[in-house]
């Protein structure tokens, strides 16, 4: 390592120290507006600590104004279901791809990849009008449907990635010893996978959670999604921040606590997607 | 070594994906296209009928659009444009060993993984003209010697919506970027030091070359999401005042949530050839690569 001027060090951390207050003084701020008591909120002065946090608004956000508890249930039943199906069919799509070679590969590889290159609002046009014709309008299962495709190909992708990383000889391996492919694939390559299979299934939980444009047109009041309950916080008389923040907060916490535990796996299968296509 | 033997069983596993991909897409798109040519308001169902390409040259006349492909063309560069810089920097500065690194990276991550809903609204709250935290930074640094209303005047909006969409990107741009750095060999940098190279020439001649496939394939994958992002822009200010953050695809999504279908997919067709630009070099690159 080169000798480093003292100067340069300081100059680094200062940088790293300034972006990272870029990057989290919002949530600080979210978080501070939440539990701020009403006078601060709207106060003359603006304040950046409260000494008497109240968290009145968080139990506002369950008994009052919007049925928020309604809506996490919502979130949560389609972004588990969307997480299942997802990762099912991309796991099978994934193998075939990584370890067949077979006519109509190349060409169901791109479409799989062009996929996500559709503007979303180009879908949600005739996809609107069809959920309508198959009764699945303002229903959990048309954004489970909706979802599931648009997280197909990022996760067949990232699989992919993961399953080209397995060396083929153990399943040959245990093809020798008489297990069939099948057999081989749910006995050797499937507990290898499963890291990854969890990495990806955060990613698509993530999409799922936190989509709001077809939620918005897909959903009813019964129906909606922590997005668009989010929004419709925002009434006639105006925006009531510290319900808001108090919502984003609890939005957020879920899918923090999941990818920090999978970050790291989904940047190496990222990468890894990245660099070998 | 892949199975090169004739068998049903690789299509079997494709098939349900496959099956879902081009019922939820493909079919949508061909409607899409069908809807384009034709006066679809369901304002007026009975009015429903084919017009050519009507709703095309209602486009190349309409100012609003005109201006909102512009608007866009200024969002994707200035958005994933910082989003790379300022993704680049920090990945470089979370590229060395220090104490907490790893929990200084995931939580610089935070962004990446916030509703753009959420992260609309938080913005607004901070741009707020009466308790915003900016202005009362800004006011006590003497920057400004009265409050401004960001998002509610039209000189400031657009901008105020740019910064959020870098702020929002800069996490995957650094996440990615940092991840492709770690696959850099060391000897280059040593033999580098050896012959007398400076950091910037490091910089240009090593690290950037070596990670150029991730930077490729990250910025194109930005640009599709950025150009396509809706949720960010329409929590903010919902492409106002006066228009002036209306980009494209929340000038398409406005028009579809006033049920003037046909119009908006006339529009959302132009976006995707828009897009197609950038998508066919992708596609061939990623072909390119498998062949090697």
């Amino acid at each position: 390592m080169k000798y480093e001027k003292p100067g340069t060090k300081a100059l680094r951390l200062i940088l790293l120290i300034v972006m990272l207050v870029f990057i989290l003084f919002p949530f600080y701020w979210t978080f501070l507006t939440s539990i701020k008591p009403e006078n601060e909120l709207y106060g003359d002065t603006v304040t950046y600590f409260t000494v008497h946090p109240t968290f009145e608004a968080y139990k506002n956000l369950f008994t009052t104004t919007v049925n928020f508890l309604s809506a996490m249930g919502n979130s949560l039943i389609v972004a588990v279901s969307t997480t299942l199906v997802t990762l099912c069919v991309s796991t099978m799509a994934a193998y075939a791809f990584s370890r067949y070679d077979f006519p109509g590969r190349k060409a169901l590889m791109s479409i799989f990849l062009c996929n996500n290159m559709f503007p979303t609002v180009l879908l949600l046009i005739p996809l609107y009008t069809i959920m309508r014709k198959l009764h699945l309008l303002f229903t959990p299962g048309s954004l489970i449907l909706a979802y599931t495709t648009f997280t197909i190909p990022f996760s067949v992708w990232l699989l992919l990635g993961f399953i080209n990383d397995l060396p083929m000889s153990l399943e040959e391996a245990a093809q020798v010893d008489g297990c069939t492919r099948g057999k081989a694939f749910i006995k050797i390559i499937l507990p290898l996978l499963n890291p990854s299979i969890v990495a990806t299934g955060v990613y698509i939980f993530m999409q799922s959670w936190n989509e709001y444009t077809f939620a918005m047109m897909f959903t009813n009041t019964a129906t909606r999604t922590i997005p668009v309950a989010l929004k419709s916080l925002i009434g006639q008389l105006g925006v009531q921040w510290d319900l808001l923040t108090a919502g984003g907060i609890l939005t957020i916490i879920p899918v923090c606590i999941m990818f920090f535990f999978a970050q790291k796996r989904l940047v190496e299968g990222l990468t890894a997607g990245a660099v070998k296509g | 070594m892949k199975t090169k033997k004739r068998s049903i069983a690789p299509y079997l596993l494709v098939a349900p994906a496959t099956i879902i991909i081009v019922c939820v897409v493909f079919i949508p798109v061909i409607q899409a296209i069908l809807m384009s040519f034709q006066s679809y308001d369901l304002r007026r169902p009975n009015a429903i009928k084919f017009i050519g390409l009507g709703n095309y040259i209602e486009a190349f006349t309409d100012t609003q659009f005109l201006n909102a492909v512009l608007r866009t063309v200024i969002w994707v560069v200035l958005g994933v444009g910082f989003q790379f810089i300022l993704g680049f920097v920090l990945a470089l500065l979370l590229n060395r060993q220090f104490r907490g690194r790893g929990a200084i990276r995931a939580v610089s991550m935070i962004p990446w993984v916030t509703p753009g809903v959420l992260i609309g609204l938080m913005w607004r709250w901070i741009y707020d003209g009466n308790f915003g935290v900016l202005n009362d930074i800004l006011l006590k640094l003497h920057i400004i010697d009265s409050a401004i209303p960001f998002l509610s005047q039209k000189s400031t909006a657009f901008p105020g919506v740019i910064v959020t969409i870098i702020w929002q990107g800069i996490p995957f741009f650094a996440l990615m970027i940092l991840a492709a750095l770690q696959g850099v060999s060391r000897d280059l940098y040593e033999a580098a030091e050896i012959d007398g190279a400076t950091k910037a020439q490091e910089l240009f001649y090593i690290t950037i070359p070596s990670i150029k496939n991730t930077i490729y394939v990250t910025g194109l994958l930005r640009i599709i999401w950025v150009a396509n992002s809706v949720d960010v822009i329409f929590n903010m200010t919902e492409g106002g005042p006066a228009y002036s953050t209306q980009t494209l695809s929340v000038y398409i999504y406005n028009k579809a949530n006033a049920l003037n279908l046909g119009y908006a997919s006339a529009m959302a067709i132009c976006l995707a050839l828009m897009l197609l630009v950038v998508v066919i070099p992708y596609l061939r690159m990623n072909f390119k690569e498998e062949k090697s």
